[in-house]
């Protein structure tokens, strides 16, 4: 049975910070979620109530506060598992989803990595990635000499698989790529690629920063052994991201951050680990954002992910037809199915010129490189503009938003 | 309404019709940078040439949204022809002018057509945009050696 849709704006009214008025009056339109999102009452109340009740350090003391943090930090952790279908020891929380990418880089290239590396070894990326999926491979590859490949993106903004039998080989270690682009909204074949990279016994890693807010989510049915996602992306605080992985990879894996809680017998001279996930947990955990990403990942399920989903097909739909209506203003990226980032450029204007023209209407957007600089090249612009969409983004948002491309398009037509 | 206040004429103007964005031949005496802004990828390619003490050439050429496009042709248009000092002069005022939170004063008044630009100040994300050509202009003529002009 469909779930039913979820009203939007009802929804809104749940976000304090949607209410305010930006530049000199005019009502806020947030279509900048793919960056981060707004949060709902019930987030900054779970961390607040934190602070207020609870606030101790996890893990540690032997008095009551002690054991209610981790307590609620532990049942954070079962909440965010179960949202995605995984075990509780399955995850680990660290500072943001670009923590657990360098933590997945520096563990398996350090000297005791599960991965053996040798001089010709491969690590396969993709054309797309965000700079988050991207600079710390290349670190990665000065100290390992890695060699770095990459599935090119096609015209449409789709992976180009032709070569992918010659891309993924022997010699592959390790492929690490995006879910859902934040640039092109392209959702690529996780399945199919993780079980060709599976089966040359490459280990393989899953952003899924633009996905798992998005839409819902099981894990073990991606068949990826590692995936990484952020809190603030998802309703919840800054200062707290996931990573998920296969318990028996995370348990071969050395740490990355040392020190405290992560520890079980310690001397002068060596150490030995805990197992997952505290291995990665060094130091007094980021309980208070474990506990708002948990109430957000509440709110989600309370709303429904495929109402989510849905809803946000239906908003990208009417954004993509309205602005395609438009002269002279050109998508990138794939028609469809499509994930919810619709990254557009207006013939004769800049992307800055058009954010700053709906920033003067309270239409706030994303214009840029949005942090994905060579697969800009690969389309041959410098930047573009970018609406992102969530659930509480309603249809006069995408109304506001065409109507303020319009807008640009007169301002800078009619100046000359 | 605040939009007029940041797009200027003279600022559409200078976008639609920039001024020296033509680079010259990088002979000898030239000297050649190029700068990014990595928070968005404009880009602008700069030529200047220093004789005696004087700028007697500022050529570029960009890729930009109109605020670093403007901004770099107003500066052209002042540098080309000044002397090293007054060159310097301008861009530290206009660095000025960028962090005045839009209240201009008379020593502004030197940066003619960039005067324009003081709303631009009032957008903290843009001030970078504004500042492109100039940085550019500081780094060509700060670094053309006396000893390449022999």
């Amino acid at each position: 049975m469909p779930e039913p849709k979820l009203n939007a704006e009802l929804l809104k009214k749940d976000f304090p910070l949607l209410e305010r008025t930006v530049r000199g009056g005019k009502q806020l339109v947030y279509l900048d979620s793919g960056a981060t999102s707004q949060k709902p009452r019930v987030v900054l109340d779970a961390e607040r109530d934190f602070y207020e009740n609870h606030n101790a350090a996890a893990h540690r003391g032997a008095h009551q506060l002690a054991e209610e943090a981790t307590e609620a930090f532990e049942n954070a952790r079962a909440v965010v598992a179960q949202f995605i279908g995984a075990h509780s020891r399955e995850v680990v929380f660290t500072k943001s989803a670009t923590e657990s990418i360098n933590l997945v880089a520096y563990s398996l290239s350090s000297a005791d990595s599960p991965i053996q590396w040798s001089p010709g070894d491969e690590v396969l990326l993709t054309e797309m990635e965000h700079h988050a999926n991207l600079i710390p491979w290349q670190e990665m590859a000065k100290r390992t000499g890695a060699i770095l490949r990459f599935i090119p993106v096609t015209d449409e903004g789709l992976l180009d698989l032709t070569n992918i039998n010659t891309l993924i080989g022997e010699r592959t270690r390790i492929l690490s790529f995006t879910h859902a682009s934040n640039v092109l909204g392209t959702t690529n074949p996780v399945r199919l690629l993780a079980d060709l990279a599976h089966s040359v016994g490459a280990v393989v890693v899953l952003d899924a920063c633009q996905s798992v807010p998005h839409e819902a989510i099981d894990v073990v049915a991606l068949g990826v052994d590692l995936m990484t996602f952020s809190g603030h992306k998802m309703l919840g605080p800054t200062g707290v991201g996931v990573l998920w992985g296969r318990f028996d990879l995370l348990e071969s894996m050395p740490p990355f951050l040392t020190g405290g809680s992560m520890i079980e017998v310690v001397t002068l001279e060596s150490a030995t680990y805990s197992l997952p996930p505290k291995r990665f947990e060094a130091g007094v955990p980021n309980m208070a954002q474990a506990v708002g990403l948990a109430a957000a990942v509440k709110y989600l399920t309370s709303v429904g992910m495929d109402a989510v989903a849905q809803h946000e097909v239906d908003l990208v739909t009417k954004a993509i037809s309205g602005l395609e209506a438009l002269p002279g203003v050109r998508i990138l990226g794939p028609a469809g199915p499509r994930g919810g980032a619709v990254s557009f450029l207006v013939d004769g204007i800049h992307p800055h010129d058009v954010g700053q023209v709906l920033d003067d209407d309270g239409v706030a957007v994303r214009v840029g490189h949005h942090c994905a600089w060579p697969l800009m090249r690969r389309f041959g612009v410098a930047a573009t503009t970018r609406a992102t969409f969530y659930l509480y983004n309603t249809e006069d948002d995408v109304r506001a938003l065409i109507a303020g491309v319009e807008r640009a398009q007169r301002f800078f037509g009619s100046a000359s | 309404m605040n939009l007029e206040k940041m797009y200027q004429e003279i600022i559409l103007d200078h976008y639609k019709h920039p001024q020296q964005k033509k680079l010259a031949p990088l002979d000898s005496g030239a000297v050649e940078v190029h700068h990014v802004n990595p928070t968005c990828g404009d880009e602008v390619t700069l030529r200047a040439r220093v004789v005696d003490g004087v700028v007697v050439s500022v050529t570029w050429d960009g890729l930009g949204c109109s605020i670093s496009q403007a901004s770099t042709s107003v500066m052209a248009g002042l540098a080309q022809g000044a002397s090293l000092h007054h060159s310097l002069a301008l861009a530290a005022q206009f660095l000025s002018l960028m962090q005045s939170k839009g209240v201009t004063t008379e020593a502004d008044e030197v940066l003619e057509d960039g005067l324009a630009f003081a709303g631009v100040a009032l957008y903290p994300a843009r001030v970078k945009c504004a500042l492109l050509g100039w940085m550019a202009l500081k780094d060509a003529i700060s670094r053309e050696p006396g000893e390449l002009n022999e």
